[in-house]
């Protein structure tokens, strides 16, 4: 709970059969409950708060924690802790958190850069590692304290894991009982394509593969759900069915012969623009064997994989620090935590969620945690208190019981709409935010617009396309590819606001040409239609 | 919804060692430099150590398209103190960091900077020395160990059991455990007989006569209940393990630093030097190791002035030798030490000097020494290299090669190794 992103990640048992995974659970919402479940009546005598914890005080918080849970009918995955050492923290973040990954340099670097952090006490490591699996798999780390452990499962056993089992995007993109065996697999493949085609093969292969990572997914698209027999099973027929396929970018040449000279000769290959390059390219790219197709696909996957985390980061972790803290001053209430508990996890709490402001040393953007629990919590008051300006803001909400209002927000939004939706401005007034308009052909940079009446919807409208992963990065697309010459394909770039690409876009492109096998341009796009940058590599030799 | 709380602790460390293997084979050029570099700066004794290795920042970059400076943005900021909408701020400068847009990573570093670990620092180490894969292990081995009695212990395996030892703490725990029943026991066993001899007729009835018979078979029953053998009694042979000390060694390290002795070919020697070493290292327990720097005289110094004290002037070689043999006589007597000798020169001498270099090396060192290492940094054939070369023969323990690259220099050592039962 540190700023680290919780990605999912997960492992994989010595004895588990890969055929034999339960299914997935029951995906249909559960009725929502309508209001907290009574209290119990108070304990007599809290929880034992030695700061060394032990595995039979870890399973009495867990239970605790789960029947505080279940009062609010926080609906999750079985739960799944295990208890690890800093190193194997490390080991797993390694490879953005999923300890069984395909094997490539980058996470190695990646390991070296947060062990040198770590060693030098640049960075705490963060308490906890969830994997969005079923069973949801925590990781507990062994340092830490009984506080700081209870903290953990309210946080990630409960916070995260049923927002992993509730939020759209993730129930739409990412199969929570076929994640593990599908990367047990991209591992061996991987390392069966080393074997057999060299390290450095693949490796360069990847390298070009993860340079496109972020344009490798389908924003629109909803994969099928495949289990990993099927996945298998289906990989011989397609590496066979792809060569065919790609055959025909060639065997085109003979029919259009004739009428090239026609206007109409020119018809567009793809038809429609392709947003998702690595798709593209695995499914045309003439000259690729059909093991680098399979190695595209698989970081095409796991980079789909990815991407409900990347656009949920303020809600996902703003859920979990919800909870563990609604949970926690409940178990408080009841009686089950000592006062000692209490502040322990409270100062790990509000570090969590600190917020420094913009001219603070430490700042380095809107804080997730900070924004998410603050969102989540308006949310709730606006529903039990709400005042005459929530009223004009929020009708539908205002005065609604808060559990089945929050369950709604947690399931249905995405970080973009949901700040779009749900922030308040009584929120904008206490973050204090404002926003800033810089335009590059103007000499300053511009406020335009602070946390008062006329600027209330243009920040919320800012901060909320801030969260668009459509406009945090370039939009590029396949254009077109060149049939009847060099088969070389065109790159289109429309500019967000007329912002340019970063300096490494000529990098980029070469790796792209790699893939393609051909010469690759790049066209940059103004607004007003007009080509403003051109980058071309030619054909690898 | 059964929890489960797994133990994961030990099992799989290092799960990303393949990940790291990946990232040190890919920047193998930069790291081998880096090593090369930190062999050429370090002390012949502090050469097994891990290092801190840099590359640049922007030589493992991985590209991805990102948005460029320019254009309009817009962003949303906490902490409004005094703007008021459509204040205008200056631009902070490009660069300046903490500005409206902060970098990603949140690192500005330019440099990416981890840690060789031991092992690996060694392995690239030798690979530079082109040192065979057998010898490396040997090399990088510890040394024999030998098994030691070292008293007793509480725990152990059943074929360390201490028997005699067992048995004997046993039977004094069974003594002081039944001190007091016994001596108790005793008392009203000579009490009962009294008893029973005194009144003959009506003893087997009397109250206290049925008294101390119940008493006796209590304390008879107590004394029963006294173990044996009880598990705190055994004790087990403790063995340790001790590293074989074959006694000491000193190394003398000769090297020539005549005004043609340049730095590239001090690093050559320096690894030969280091060489010699490591191998002694896994042999002897102490070495002590002399370092004698000669042009036209000889002189005894530190490691430091060793290797980059410069000097200029002719050379005489004989000068070194006769130092060695010097101080091999007054300090290292070679009953008591193991003498190895390493010595680099780039070949040139004072032509009159040469003969007198073979004798002194044939008759006054080769008899005491282990072993004679000789390399020659220098292509040129000259009069020291041929009058070396009438001592190969009649001497074993001397070796001489002339080395122009790291990697010749571990065959100067072959028979040494090959002597010490490493097959090369």
């Amino acid at each position: 709970m540190s700023q680290q992103p919780t990605y999912p990640a997960h492992e994989r048992r010595g004895t588990e059969n890969l055929r034999s995974v339960p299914p997935s659970g029951d995906r249909r919402p559960r009725a929502v409950l309508q209001a907290p479940r009574t209290a119990p009546s108070r304990a007599a005598q809290h929880l034992p708060d030695p700061s060394d914890w032990s595995f039979e005080l870890v399973e009495r918080y867990h239970e605790a924690i789960r029947q505080t849970a279940e009062r609010f009918g926080l609906d999750t995955y079985p739960n799944q802790l295990e208890i690890i050492t800093a190193e194997q923290m490390m080991d797993a973040y390694a490879s953005v958190g999923m300890p069984v990954n395909y094997r490539h340099w980058s996470y190695g670097k990646q390991f070296l850069a947060t062990e040198r952090n770590y060693r030098r006490g640049h960075m705490g490591l963060a308490y906890e590692i969830v994997i969005n699996a079923n069973p949801c798999i925590s990781y507990l780390m062994e340092e830490n304290t009984t506080a700081m452990q209870a903290l953990v499962i309210a946080h990630a056993a409960y916070g995260h894991n049923s927002f992993f089992k509730g939020n759209y995007l993730f129930r739409m993109w990412t199969d929570a009982s076929s994640i593990i065996d599908y990367l047990v697999y991209a591992r061996n493949y991987v390392s069966e394509c080393e074997e057999r085609h060299g390290l450095e093969a693949v490796e360069s292969l990847i390298d070009s593969c993860h340079a496109l990572a972020s344009q490798g997914v389908d924003r629109y698209r909803r994969p099928a759900k495949k289990s990993l027999a099927r996945e298998v099973a289906e990989r011989e027929e397609r590496e066979r069915h792809a060569q065919q396929q790609v055959n025909e970018l060639w065997s085109t040449l003979p029919q259009r012969a004739e009428k090239v000279e026609g206007p109409q000769a020119a018809e567009r290959f793809p038809k429609e623009p392709q947003e998702n390059l690595l798709y593209f390219i695995e499914k045309n790219a003439p000259l690729l064997e059909p093991w680098q197709r399979e190695v595209v696909r698989i970081v095409r996957k796991v980079a789909q994989y990815f991407y409900p985390q990347r656009q949920t980061q303020v809600m996902n972790e703003g859920w979990a620090t919800f909870w563990h803290h609604k949970l926690l001053n409940t178990l408080y209430d009841d009686g089950h935590l000592s006062n000692g508990m209490m502040i322990e996890w409270m100062t790990s709490h509000t570090n969590v969620i600190y917020q420094p402001p913009v001219d603070h040393r430490a700042y380095s953007g809107i804080n997730p945690y900070a924004l998410g629990f603050a969102m989540y919590t308006d949310i709730k008051r606006i529903c039990d208190a709400p005042n005459d300006e929530d009223r004009a803001w929020f009708p539908e909400w205002a005065g609604a019981p808060w559990l089945p209002t929050l369950d709604h927000a947690m399931r249905n939004f995405k970080d973009e709409s949901f700040v779009g939706q749900f922030l308040s401005p009584r929120l904008m007034r206490d973050l204090r935010l404002f926003a800033i308009h810089d335009d590059e052909a103007e000499s300053d940079l511009e406020v335009s617009a602070i946390h008062d009446d006329a600027g209330y919807q243009n920040l919320r409208q800012t901060l909320s396309r801030q969260y668009d992963l459509g406009t945090r990065e370039p939009n590029i697309q396949v254009w077109n590819v060149n049939l009847r010459g060099d088969r070389s394909m065109t790159l289109r770039h429309t500019q967000y606001q007329n912002r340019p690409l970063a300096e490494d876009a000529q990098e980029v492109l070469k790796h792209v040409a790699r893939l393609w096998g051909m010469g690759v341009h790049l066209e940059s796009v103004n607004a007003a239609g007009t080509v403003t940058q051109t980058l071309s590599v030619p054909a690898p030799i | 919804m059964a929890l489960h709380i797994i133990d994961r602790r030990l099992a799989g460390k290092n799960k990303s060692i393949g990940n790291r293997e990946r990232f040190l084979r890919r920047y193998k050029g930069q790291i081998t430099d880096a090593v090369r570099r930190a062999v050429s700066n370090r002390d012949i004794r502090d050469i097994e150590q891990s290092e801190n290795i840099t590359i640049p920042k922007k030589d493992i970059g991985e590209p991805a398209f990102h948005h460029g400076p320019g254009g309009v943005r817009d962003s949303v900021h906490p902490g409004n103190k005094d703007h008021l909408r459509g204040d205008l701020i200056a631009r902070p400068p490009p660069g300046a960091g903490g500005g409206s847009q902060a970098t990603d990573s949140g690192e500005g570093e330019d440099d990416f900077t981890f840690t060789l670990s031991k092992e690996e620092f060694m392995q690239l180490f030798f690979d530079d020395l082109a040192l065979p894969r057998l010898l490396r292990t040997a090399i990088s081995d510890n040394p024999d160990w030998k098994s030691h009695r070292a008293g007793y212990t509480l725990g152990g395996t059943p074929n360390n059991l201490a028997v005699v030892r067992s048995m004997r703490g046993a039977l004094g725990r069974r003594i002081a455990m039944g001190r007091g029943s016994h001596r108790l026991l005793e008392e009203k066993r000579q009490r009962l007989s009294e008893l029973v001899s005194l009144q003959m007729e009506d003893a087997q009835d009397a109250p206290e006569v049925v008294q101390l018979r119940l008493d006796i078979a209590k304390l008879e029953l107590r004394i029963k209940r006294i173990a044996f053998l009880d598990p705190i009694d055994l004790r087990f042979r403790n063995r340790v393990r001790v590293p074989v000390p074959s006694s000491r060694a000193v190394m003398f390290c000769l090297m020539d630093v005549s005004g043609s002795m340049d730095r590239e070919r001090k690093d050559l020697s320096k690894r030969f030097f280091i060489l010699l070493y490591l191998f002694l290292t896994r042999q002897y327990e102490r070495i002590d190791i002399v370092f004698i720097r000669h042009h036209t005289q000889a002189q005894e110094v530190t490691e430091d002035q060793f290797f980059h004290a410069t000097e200029s002037g002719g050379t005489v070689v004989s000068s070194a030798l006769v130092l060695m043999r010097e101080i091999m006589l007054a300090r290292y007597p070679s009953g008591d030490w193991n003498i190895y000798a390493a010595q680099a020169s780039d070949g040139d001498n004072f032509t009159n000097d040469s003969a007198h270099c073979r004798e002194l090396l044939g008759d006054g060192i080769l008899p005491l020494v282990r072993y004679f290492a000789y390399v020659q940094v220098a292509p040129e054939v000259q009069n020291l290299w041929l009058e070396y070369q009438q001592l190969v023969e009649v001497h074993p323990n001397f070796a001489m090669r002339m080395v122009s690259a790291a990697s010749e220099i571990y065959p100067v050592f072959r028979d040494l190794f090959k002597k010490e039962g490493v097959e090369a």
